[in-house]
């Protein structure tokens, strides 16, 4: 049988999708490949154990997930989920129900941190923790052959056992890791599973025939004894578990149990670890052992019910220091829970089955939070601690805790990588790196006899990222679940990376450095940094170069330099004979770039063979020669906080910050992005002046608020001094002032979309712009000098002119720039505007997904701040919770400000000697005054108050100090995708849409869960290809607008920048002015749906022709006659085809399945015709809103509190 | 009875009026109109060379847009098993067309340069087509690139798809060659079994309101007839293979006169979207009732017969034809 090279995710799923006869998923990192690979096989007609095309249907949620599952369980089908992290904690309910009912099912999860301070998609055991309690029995796998063997005894020990099992593996370490992995075939899957228990399942289900009743209602006098019923079943686990372990081997040689103990017979210390852990700690043991010492570790597989007796005998009966490993944290418990469950084992022990006839001591800590490296260096440390007569009880390790001075020291020079080959490769995302190595890893494990581990480390920017590909090559299993830190290969895929990263600090003495440098071979080493030319000669590396742009774009491949530096890797490698190397590479090509057609293979092709001949070795330099030095992370001017904390994360050192550097509660200063200078753009717009219309389309439209718009007094360019290009504003309100179009050279990433919606071209030749793409060498340095002299111009007071046109909203100041979102974002830009309109005076409840993403990953923060350091206050709770969190904060709000409505009145007299009592009336009527001026007049009116409490010596004048901010206006704004809002929190936002409440929604509707790579929502439209909707989606989009305004009251509008930009600006204008509830509806263009983001505002006005994306606002009013509803877009004039034809999220099932496509488009096509002539209907509904009086009534209570 | 057979490329057609490639012949509900209309064979749409490499484009970016750049969100679209780029949805229209019709059905390849793109025409070839059409549709801007260079490509190109079928080949040109004659030799040399006289070029329009150019392809004129028919009557007597005209055949009479010309079949496309598949109909009863009307038994009698050839006066299909045609026209506008 040849081994397969894949990653748990599919290797497990691959088991699951056998055995299972209904599998109900919903996406989340890192679990969400299993649902993927499930339902593209399903979709492509796979059939599981029994013939039978197993059903994928995607929930709206984990909860919805579990429901479906506990439902298929319950009728007695096979059935499975996968999940991770929160979407784990949802499922505790309905998992409590089917252990307690007894019912088979399997969970499998990619475990995941629980979001807590901070969210993290990484891997700890904090989420599966968290349903010890659930009666499930819980299997732990630690790399990713045991994750593909425990899916296999996981899904028979449930139906052994009637227990549920969840099955959980390290999420992204095991989930995302390549390695060489003989998943269990459909026979051995087979001879695993009872007929005689799948039978007994079935017969159990809920069948009218023979009628049974599940979830009764039971009371005190019997609760009790029921739940005491099921223990024989659950005290039968362990012993069923272990029988279907060593029938697994019996077929495949892998024999596992349900504590599997490594190292000395007669060790002093033991370590007891769950999951990937367990691979460093074997090295570890093993290296130790060698020279003498005599330590062990035991690898728990089975946690719940917890193997007790096997636990015990598993363990040396020399042990004399027990050392207990949790991956989570509990805060307030007196130990983790699997050092609570060993030291309660131990305390039950005979004490004379140990040496001594004395029970060990047990001692633990905690390791590997959110995926933190665990290396065999630090089991070296703990191994020490364990020695010593008074160890840390509890310890961390990984970390230095200089708070609570709980962390151990580790040696950094204690290795046990003993791979033939460990190979590092620094790439941009963009570039083809990961790609290469993941086909790298897979012709290797697939042609030769070695065993091969790839694993894979992103940034956490969307746009411009920096990967990381760690590849171990070896005659053995490898086992060693930790990055590699001695590279004998380093490949640096992108020049840029020497300038920002440390590229050389992984590298061995004598490795083999393959550079990628857009230079002459013989000028590359005068163009390395003096850090990176000293660790050259150090090291004494071999260093090689080729210019592998030159080579990819000679060979037709543009920018994707992965085919030249794959060909590379191979030969350098010695991996393989060099020869066959490049044979099988080429051989590689043809199977993965077939499909895509010849063209391509052959320009792959043609980059192998032009690659070696550009490839040239480069003898080191005598010495350090370079006067030029890696640039710092960040300007000097950035603040402590930035320097000493943010600077380090951009610098890739972050695992090196103490725990005092970072803020207990999660609270991060924002406007931090502004430090961060990426430099990725290749090109950047350039402004002409002479051709400019001031029309601010291009700033408007700017993901990155990279272009800024600013109008000044002509003379302030004197007066400060500077040189910017400028020109005069065509103004009627305010004549004679001048304007300034800039980029922001380092922070723009080149996407292109500005110069797409720029209108104004020369008369002369239509290719010149007002705004053009330049190379940024060209360019750079002039621009970095006006960018400065831009920030430092001052500004024309904005407010001067009304917001409410394109222009107009666009000379006031983003306070959210620079975010990590993908270059060509159609999210960004409506945040951007958002924050120009209201940024000063808003609070932000933001739900998860990649508004979160881009809007709260560090290291640093998009959100920013005025001249005066007001800006977004900005939260994200879950992904679940988003609306009811923003009703909480507006709720908090206006009982604040009824506080200190009522203190202010209190306080009258006291304040009659410095405050007038207009002058206060004033302030009570102007708490919710809308509009720039308006509520600059109110600060002021609050700063007076404020200035007079100071004299006020009574407690009241304390508290109002406090809460004298809720006297001016605070604009709520609840964000997030259309997975957030169509789909998992579609309850919450129902319940907020009812609420009548001054609360302000934008759903960014990109059609898609984006940020989890493409599944289909309720949003996604009919006949668009998507993860959970391989075949192609067949149900029309949810109308979420139509359902808002059923309440009446609620301001609903649904635009589309990039087809009205001026219906954007007033549709954000209009919700903020309405005192209720306001939904704004925002398409937003991804790269999920699959063309050249470039042209995403081109694309908007396409979807908005084609009657895909109706523009229209429904604007509630008491009038008697109103007509609320007011259709903002043309009859449809384009077909939808044309539409669909132009995004690949349609055209690949045009490719995969044309008949299909056909049929779902032109079904699209009279979805369109159907809405738009019911909404021509809606244009001339009358209909007086419900909630108006309602408000009036509070409004009016609010007054009088 | 009129027999209305004719011969092209080595088929034996029923009838002369040949649908061409184009929308009609690319949908399947048209094919058994087109049949039952009487057509001799038709020509499915062109598989590009352009397109394949387009597409292959396009494919290759969908596939790696925005991959693996993110821990989260490694890839955007699904795996789906997309059948091989370019030829896969052409090479099943072909099986399609053979299952469903009982006339010839003709695999159009449309490419310009020597390459491995050339073994589609083998895939065309085994999935059932009778014969090939080649068409040679090139704009060469480059002013570099010479005429001999690009007709060297071309005999080049010819070879290379021969090479690759054992069915016949057609080759369809356009007219802007400075000696077709000469071309038209070489082609025959290099395995042309016949000429397809000629394909229309595309022609981009400008957007006034975008100042954009657009693409835009207007439908021919029964005035373009006149070139093809030039050139076939030149051409009868000097080249061996099979002559089909293309361009500007509306009705009958157009189709007769090309078939006088020395065509072996007419090829009708824009006639036929306008007008649906049953114009063809009405073609063939003009054919049927002006042979009648003159006594001609069959089209191989006429075929030919007012070719360069066997004209009294061979000259008025040369240079001096262009004289003549002004001075009547001068006469007529005088008048």
């Amino acid at each position: 049988m040849n081994p397969d090279i894949v990653d748990a995710n599919e290797a497990v799923a691959a088991v699951a999708h056998l055995l299972s006869e209904v599998i109900a998923i919903y996406p989340i990192t890192p679990a969400s490949p299993m649902g993927e690979h499930a339902d593209q096989w399903s979709a492509s007609g796979r059939e599981n154990l029994w013939g039978a095309v197993p059903e994928v249907i995607e929930m709206q949620s984990e909860a919805g997930a579990a429901g479906a599952l506990h439902g298929a369980v319950l009728r007695g089908a096979l059935a499975t989920t996968f999940t991770a992290s929160q979407g784990l904690l949802l499922m505790l309910p309905e998992m409590f129900k089917m252990a307690g009912e007894l019912t088979p099912a399997v969970i499998h999860v990619a475990a995941r941190s629980l979001a807590t301070h901070a969210l993290s998609i990484f891997g700890d055991h904090s989420d599966v923790m968290a349903a010890r309690s659930t009666g499930f029995t819980m299997l732990c796998a630690g790399s990713v052959q045991e994750a593909a063997d425990m899916a296999v005894v996981a899904h028979a020990a449930t139906l052994e056992t009637r227990v549920p099992v969840l099955h959980f593996f390290d999420g992204f370490r095991t989930s995302h890791e390549l390695n060489t992995v003989y998943v269990p075939d459909a026979d051995v899957v087979r001879s695993m599973v009872s007929d005689g228990r799948i039978s007994e399942h079935r017969l159990r289900g809920l069948d009218p025939d023979r009628p049974m009743l599940r979830g009764s209602a039971q009371n005190p006098d019997v609760f009790f004894q029921a739940r005491e019923a099921c223990s024989p079943f659950h005290a039968a686990v362990p012993a069923a578990v272990q029988k279907a372990m060593d029938h697994f081997a019996e077929l495949t040689g892998r024999q596992y149990h349900l504590a599997d103990y490594h190292g000395a017979p007669d060790a002093d210390r033991v370590i007891v670890v769950m999951g990937s852990g367990a691979g460093a700690a074997r090295e570890a043991v093993d290296a130790l052992n060698a020279r003498g010492e005599r330590v062990g570790v035991l690898a728990l597989r089975l946690f719940r019910p917890f193997p007790t007796a096997q636990l015990l005998a598993a363990l040396p009966p020399t042990v004399r220091t027990v050392v207990v490993l949790d991956r989570c944290k509990e805060p307030g418990a007196p130990f983790e829970p699997l050092h609570l469950d060993v030291l309660s084992a131990m305390w039950h022990s005979d004490a004379g089955h140990w040496a001594d006839e004395e029970r060990p001591r047990v001692i633990g800590g905690r390791y590997g939070l959110s995926s933190k490296e665990f290396t065999p260096a630090m089991v070296q440390a703990i191994f020490d601690e364990a020695a010593e007569a008074n160890p840390k009880n509890p310890f961390t390790v990984g970390i230095h805790d200089d708070v609570s001075h709980s962390s151990l020291v580790w040696d950094p020079d204690f290795r046990t990588d003993r791979a033939k080959v460990r190979a590092v490769f620094y790439g941009l995302g963009s570039d083809g790196t990961v790609g290469a190595n993941k086909n790298t890893a897979k012709i290797i494990g697939g042609n030769t006899d070695m065993k091969v581990q790839a694993y894979f480390v992103y940034d956490s920017k969307k746009s411009g990222s920096t990967t990381i590909s760690h590849v171990r090559v070896d005659d053995h299993d490898i086992d060693s679940s930790y990055l590699i830190d001695e590279a004998t290969f380093v490949g640096v895929h992108q020049w840029s990376l020497m300038e920002t990263l440390d590229v050389l600090s992984l590298a061995a003495r004598g490795a083999t450095v393959l550079v990628n440098a857009p230079y002459p071979a013989d000028q590359v080493w005068d163009h390395l940094s003096a850090e990176v030319q000293a660790q050259a000669l150090a090291k004494q590396v071999r260093l090689f170069v080729i210019d592998a742009g030159y080579v990819a774009r000679t060979a037709g491949l543009g920018g994707r330099i992965n085919t030249v530096m794959q060909a590379c890797f191979f030969a350098l490698a010695g991996v393989l004979p060099q020869d066959e190397a490049l044979a099988e590479l080429k051989a590689a090509i043809a199977h993965s770039y077939g499909a895509r057609g010849d063209v391509i293979v052959q320009h792959n092709v043609a980059a192998v063979d032009q690659s070696l001949m550009h490839l040239h070795e480069l003898p080191l330099g005598a010495a350090v020669t370079s006067a030029r030095h890696r640039s710092p992370a960040v300007p000097a001017a950035a603040p402590d906080f930035v320097q000493r904390v943010t600077a380090r994360m951009l610098a890739g050192e972050g695992d090196l910050l103490p725990v005092s550097a970072l803020p207990p509660d999660g609270a991060f200063a924002t406007a931090t992005s502004q430090w961060e200078k990426r430099t990725i753009a290749a090109e950047i717009p350039i402004w002409e002046p002479d051709l400019c219309i001031d029309c601010g389309k291009c700033a408007i439209v700017c993901p990155h608020a990279a272009i800024r718009m600013k109008v000044y007094e002509p003379d302030a360019l004197a007066a400060a001094g500077v040189d910017l290009k400028s020109k005069d504003f065509r103004s009627r309100e305010v004549p004679g002032m001048s304007l300034t179009v800039q980029v922001a050279p380092d922070d723009c990433t080149g996407c292109g979309v500005c110069v797409q919606a720029c209108p104004s071209h020369d008369k002369t030749s239509v290719k010149r712009k007002s705004i053009n793409m330049r190379p940024i060498g060209d360019h750079l340095e002039r621009e970095r000098v006006a960018w400065d002299a831009f920030l430092a111009l001052t500004s024309a007071d904005p407010a001067q002119w009304d917001p409410a046109s394109v222009k107009t909203s666009q000379l006031r100041r983003p306070l959210f720039e620079f975010s990590g979102a993908c270059s060509g974002c159609g999210e960004t830009p409506y945040l951007k505007l958002l924050t120009q309109l209201f940024g000063d005076h808003s609070l932000i409840a933001n739900a998860t997904g990649c508004s979160s993403i881009y809007g709260g990953n560090l290291p640093t923060t998009p959100y920013a701040v005025d001249d005066d350091g007001r800006g977004p206050a900005w939260a994200n709770s879950l992904f679940e919770d988003n609306a009811e969190f923003g009703l909480g904060i507006r709720l908090a709000f206006e009982a604040q400000r009824r506080t200190a409505l009522s203190m202010l009145d209190r306080l009258r007299p006291e304040l009659a000697e410095y405050l007038g009592e207009a002058d206060i009336d004033a302030i009570v009527a102007g708490v919710d005054d809308n509009g720039e001026l308006a509520i600059r007049q109110q600060r002021v009116r609050v700063d007076a108050l404020r200035a007079a409490l100071v004299a006020v010596e009574h407690s009241d004048a304390r508290r109002l100090e406090d809460l004298s901010g809720t006297l001016v206006r605070k604009s709520v704004w609840i964000v997030g995708g259309d997975g957030w809002a169509y789909d998992i929190g579609a309850g919450g936002l129902d319940h907020v849409l009812g609420s009548g409440r001054n609360v302000n929604i934008l759903v960014l509707d990109t059609e898609v869960y984006s940020n989890t790579g493409g599944q289909a929502s309720k949003a996604t439209p009919r006949g668009a290809v998507a993860k959970f909707a391989a075949g192609g989606k067949n149900i029309m989009k949810k109308d979420l607008g139509l359902e808002a305004m059923t309440y009446g009251d609620v301001y609903v509008a649904k635009v589309a920048l990039g087809a009205s930009d001026v219906q954007t600006v007033k549709a954000l204008l209009e919700a903020e002015a309405w005192p209720g509830v306001s939904l704004v509806i925002a398409y937003s263009t991804c790269i999920a749906h699959g063309f050249d983001m470039s042209k995403s505002m081109t694309q908007q006005k396409l979807a908005v022709q084609s009657g895909h994306w109706p523009l229209y606002r429904y604007r509630p009013s008491g009038d008697a006659d109103a007509q609320p509803f007011q259709l903002d877009s043309a009859e449809p004039s384009v077909p939808y085809a044309e539409f669909a034809d132009s995004e690949a999220r349609f055209a690949m099932l045009a490719r995969s399945n044309p008949e299909r496509a056909k049929e779902l488009v032109a079904l699209a096509q009279a979805d369109v015709t159907t809405r738009h002539g019911y909404y021509q209907q809606l244009v001339e509904v009358h209909r007086t809103a419900p909630g108006h009086a309602d408000n009036a009534a509070i409004a009016e209570s609010e007054d009088e509190s | 009875m009129t027999d209305l057979t004719t011969r092209y490329l080595g088929l034996t057609l029923r009838s002369p009026l040949v649908a061409s490639a184009g929308p009609v012949t690319g949908d399947i509900a048209m094919w058994r109109r087109l049949e039952d209309a009487g057509a001799g064979a038709i020509v499915l749409p062109s598989l590009f060379e352009e397109e394949i490499e387009h597409e292959a484009f396009a494919v290759d970016f969908a596939a790696q847009h925005g991959t693996d750049q993110f821990g989260e969100a490694l890839t955007f679209l699904p795996e789906l098993p997309v059948a091989e780029v370019g030829p896969a949805r052409h090479l099943a229209l072909v099986e399609k067309a053979r299952e469903l019709l009982t006339i010839p059905v003709i695999a159009s390849l449309n490419g310009t340069s020597p390459g491995g793109w050339v073994r589609y025409a083998k895939h065309l070839a085994d999935a059932g087509a009778h014969a090939i059409e080649l068409n040679l549709y090139d704009v060469v801007v480059d002013p570099t690139i010479t005429s001999v260079e690009v007709e060297h490509r071309y005999v080049e190109l010819v070879e290379e798809v021969k090479a690759e079928i054992s069915i016949p080949l057609a080759v369809k040109l356009s007219p802007w060659f400075t000696a077709l004659g000469n071309l038209a030799m070489r082609m025959e040399v290099a395995g042309a079994d016949g000429l397809v006289l000629f394909n229309r070029l595309y022609q981009p329009d400008i957007d006034l309101d975008t100042l954009t150019v657009v693409p835009r392809l207007a439908l021919s004129t029964p005035a373009e007839s006149r070139l093809p028919l030039h050139w076939i009557a030149n051409l009868r007597g000097s080249v061996k293979g099979s002559l089909a005209a293309s361009s500007g055949v509306y009705d009958g009479a157009d189709a007769m006169k090309l078939l006088l010309a020395g065509a072996d079949v007419v090829m009708a496309t824009s006639a036929l979207l306008r007008h649906g598949p049953e114009h063809l109909v009405v073609m063939e009863r003009f054919l049927r009732e002006w042979m009648v009307a003159r006594d001609y038994v069959s089209v191989n009698e006429l075929r030919g017969s007012v070719s360069r050839e066997n004209v009294p006066d061979p000259q008025v299909y040369e240079r001096s034809n262009y004289y003549q045609v002004i001075h009547s026209w001068r006469q007529r506008t005088v008048r």
